[in-house]
């Protein structure tokens, strides 16, 4: 819509309508998103940000009933592209629920799974490296690498989401895909998860929805606001919250419907 | 205010009479089972125990050279019983009926067992071989108090004692006052038996100071005068002829009793005996391993292709018109009658591919039929319990569909399935009908050997054995339903212990 990043994007869909079964939820979209930074969605509920955000990873396929069409591509490759297994992008977009999913397993166990089945480690030592790194990076590894063992369902539920960002980490994805993150925290560990966002568009292209403007404008640096499954309006974070093109930003971020 | 003040005292009245019937539900169906247990407990009980008669005898080995067939060996053992008998009570081999009555007293092929330890293991000659032999069912039931036996120390002295004809005689208390005995003699023509030291004696009337009666047991010259000092007065509840057990033999046993030869001992035979037409020799083994091995099959048969199928229509296949139907079919086949499943069983296994008659693997194919259903739709229901969060972060992962499902989900759901199939598991054990219809209610002595041989299986057994015409087969029955109940125990044990575990495992 408006302004293209100057630098070749890490994700690029055109044209993007989804269905659920007759019924059409997105309506040709077209967005790049830029890598090494955070863009966040946002849009009334329903509005079909979580539907778009699963055509980037095919997690629509496991879906009954939905179908994308339109073009998706990372790194200028299609994801729907024939021969293409789903397997192969999602070790390569890892995604965060809305609500912290860890598997009902230790820790440990949790962060390593992505890893083993993705057969990136030779030994117990390469393992045992990333499950440390990747908590780290996760910003959970001093509160927990004295009890890897315990069950990764003990957490609180901040600690849950930053070892669900640890278990997508852990699998070396180069985008990761965050549905409203933080919407079943308290302030305190939405704002930890929030810095660690902030940390981690070092490395990988973030994309979050949130209902929260304080987070997008907080975090991100470019900005989707959807409506009625259209991309009504794209662009630099700050000009989206300054001075938004449409009404229908303009009266969504000031809170007149939504 | 107060109008929401009165609601509230409504609302909790009507709370606590909902609790209460609640309370009365539960209270009502505890009564019910505990009562229901209580009863097959005690008719069981009887059958748990058996009265043997010891005896001992000097071995003498006739035929040096190897043991004699142990069918001998049963002639031999039976000789020895009977003559033992006879020397301690001479007077029976007076007439045929009494002879007849005496051996009857011991059950011939209880000396089966005894034989068979014999000839593995033969004593030495010369030396004492003491063996135990299962009275005969009625005898046993009479031992363990049915009909009643009242038995009450009389403590007159009798002054003297008269053999008129035979053995009647006649019991002289010159003070009189035996209208109390009389009195109790007089309800329903009971029989009443006095007991001096060794001699039984059948009273046949009393006066007020003369008591008539026949000698049963013993001599009257051998009553000494400590006898004469008192008497024990038996009273057996039912006349003779509406009992099993004559006056004769209830006295011959009275005797044996004061002299320490019978004793009441655990009836281990009735878990290691097979199926027999003799109440007292009848057991469960056979029944038992029927029973296993048909549970074999059946776990064999329903739990592999239960779960597959479950699987497959939970996480994999479509949802269209052609798994919804299939979904509809599997509900009603799991209303379907499981004699309609014995159908199919004797049409299609034995009748069309010519599978044998009675064996465990055709009782265990029709119960895995007739268990699939229910293992499917436990199972479907476990699985469709697991959060669609587990599968969505396994497959956002990167995992394929089935790692997902084998890492995560059914773990998850593994304790369910495992409910659910211990239930269907439970019910085909219990099941009869199907299997009367495959044959394996014929009547099978033989403890089988695998799960192609002849057999029966504990609920067909319970059935038969209700069936009995002898009174004893009413605790045997009650037994083997106690050992049925305590297979379902068992089982439901084994799948709370599995539970845990898994649980564990999972953390
Ligand atoms: N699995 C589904 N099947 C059918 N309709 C769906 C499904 N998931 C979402 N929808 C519909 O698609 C629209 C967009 O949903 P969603 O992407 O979840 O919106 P958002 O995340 O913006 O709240 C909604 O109208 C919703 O009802
Ligand atoms: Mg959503």
């Amino acid at each position: 819509m408006s302004d293209q990043p100057s630098v070749s994007p890490k994700v690029s869909c055109k044209g993007v309508d989804v269905f659920y079964g007759d019924q059409q939820v997105i309506h040709n979209v077209s967005m790049d998103i830029a890598d090494r930074a955070v863009t966040a969605f946002i849009g009334p509920s329903g509005c079909g940000k979580s539907t778009f955000l699963r055509c980037i990873n095919r997690m629509n396929d496991t879906i009954e009933g939905a179908r994308v069409e339109g073009l998706v591509e990372i790194d200028g490759e299609n994801v729907n592209a024939q021969g293409i297994d789903p397997v192969t992008i999602r070790s390569r977009v890892g995604m965060v629920f809305q609500k912290p999913n860890p598997f009902p397993k230790s820790i440990y166990d949790n962060v390593a799974y992505g890893p083993r089945i993705h057969g990136l480690v030779r030994d117990q030592m390469d393992l045992d490296e990333i499950v440390e790194r990747s908590l780290v990076r996760a910003g959970l590894w001093d509160e927990v690498s004295d009890r890897l063992d315990s069950p990764g369902t003990s957490l609180s539920s901040g600690q849950q989401q930053r070892l669900c960002i640890a278990r997508a980490i852990a699998v070396g994805p180069e985008i990761i895909l965050m549905d409203e993150p933080c919407s079943a925290l308290d302030p305190i560990a939405t704002a930890r998860i929030e810095a660690l966002i902030d940390d981690l568009r070092q490395r990988f292209c973030i994309v979050v929805i949130t209902h929260s403007m304080q987070q997008a404008a907080r975090v991100s640096q470019t900005t989707a606001f959807f409506h009625d499954g259209r991309l009504i309006e794209h662009g630099e974070t700050e000009m989206i919250f300054t001075n938004p093109a449409d009404t229908r930003t303009q009266d969504y971020i000031t809170g007149r419907f939504g | 205010m107060s109008s929401v003040h009165e609601s509230l005292t409504r609302r909790r009245r009507a709370e606590m009479r909902f609790r209460a019937y609640g309370l009365a539900a539960i209270a009502l169906a505890v009564g019910m089972l505990v009562l229901l247990l209580a009863t097959i407990g005690v008719q069981a009980a009887g059958a748990f125990s058996h009265h043997k008669l010891q005896v001992s005898v000097e071995w003498t080995d006739n035929a040096s050279g190897p043991t004699p067939p142990v069918a001998t060996l049963v002639s031999r053992l039976n000789t020895i019983v009977r003559e033992d008998l006879e020397t301690v009570f001479p007077k029976a081999m007076q007439d045929r009926r009494s002879q007849v009555e005496l051996h009857d007293t011991v059950s011939r092929l209880a000396l089966l067992p005894v034989a068979n330890r014999l000839s593995r293991d033969p004593p030495t000659s010369g030396s004492l071989f003491a063996f135990d032999v299962a009275l005969s069912d009625d005898i046993d039931l009479f031992l363990k108090g049915s009909p009643k036996l009242t038995s009450t120390v009389w403590t007159d002295g009798v002054d003297s004692i008269e053999q008129t004809v035979g053995d009647s005689v006649e019991l002289i208390y010159e003070d009189g006052g035996l209208l109390a005995l009389q009195r109790e003699g007089e309800s329903n023509e009971p029989t009443l038996l006095l007991q001096m030291g060794g001699v039984v004696i059948r009273v046949a009337s009393i006066t007020d100071s003369v008591v008539s009666g026949k000698v049963l047991v013993g001599e009257v010259s051998a009553i000494d005068d400590q006898d004469r000092s008192g008497a024990i007065v038996h009273r057996v509840a039912a006349p003779e002829l509406q009992r099993n057990v004559s006056d004769q033999q209830i006295a011959w046993m009275l005797v044996l009793q004061d002299a320490g030869r019978i004793k009441r001992t655990f009836n281990a035979d009735f878990f290691t005996n097979a199926d027999s037409t003799y109440p007292e020799l009848a057991g469960v083994l056979a029944a038992i391993m029927g029973s296993v091995f048909m549970m074999l099959v059946t776990a064999a048969v329903a739990l592999p292709i239960g779960m597959a199928a479950a699987l497959y229509l939970e996480e994999f296949a479509p949802h269209n018109r052609l798994t919804r139907m299939i979904e509809v079919n599997i509900n009603n086949l799991a209303a379907v009658p499981s004699i309609v499943f014995g159908l199919l069983g004797a049409a299609l296994l034995i009748n069309f591919l010519n599978m044998p008659r009675s064996a465990p693997v055709v009782g265990g194919l029709v119960l895995g039929l007739m268990t699939l259903p229910t293992i499917i739709l436990a199972a479907r229901a476990a699985l469709r319990a697991v959060p669609q969060t587990v599968r969505d972060a396994a497959l956002g992962l990167g995992a394929s569909k089935s790692r997902a499902v084998f890492d995560h989900v059914l773990p998850l759901a593994a304790p369910g399935i495992l409910t659910g199939a211990i239930i269907g598991l439970a019910r085909a054990l219990g099941e009869t009908a199907p299997l009367l219809l495959i044959g394996m209610v014929a009547f099978v002595a033989e403890v089988p050997d695998g799960p192609n041989d002849e057999a029966t299986a504990l609920p067909v057994l319970i059935y038969k054995w209700s069936n009995g015409a002898e009174r004893a087969w009413e605790p045997a029955t009650a037994a083997a339903i106690v050992v049925l109940l305590a297979f379902m125990v068992l089982m439901n044990a084994a799948a709370v212990l599995l539970r845990r575990r898994i649980d564990r495992t999972r953390l």
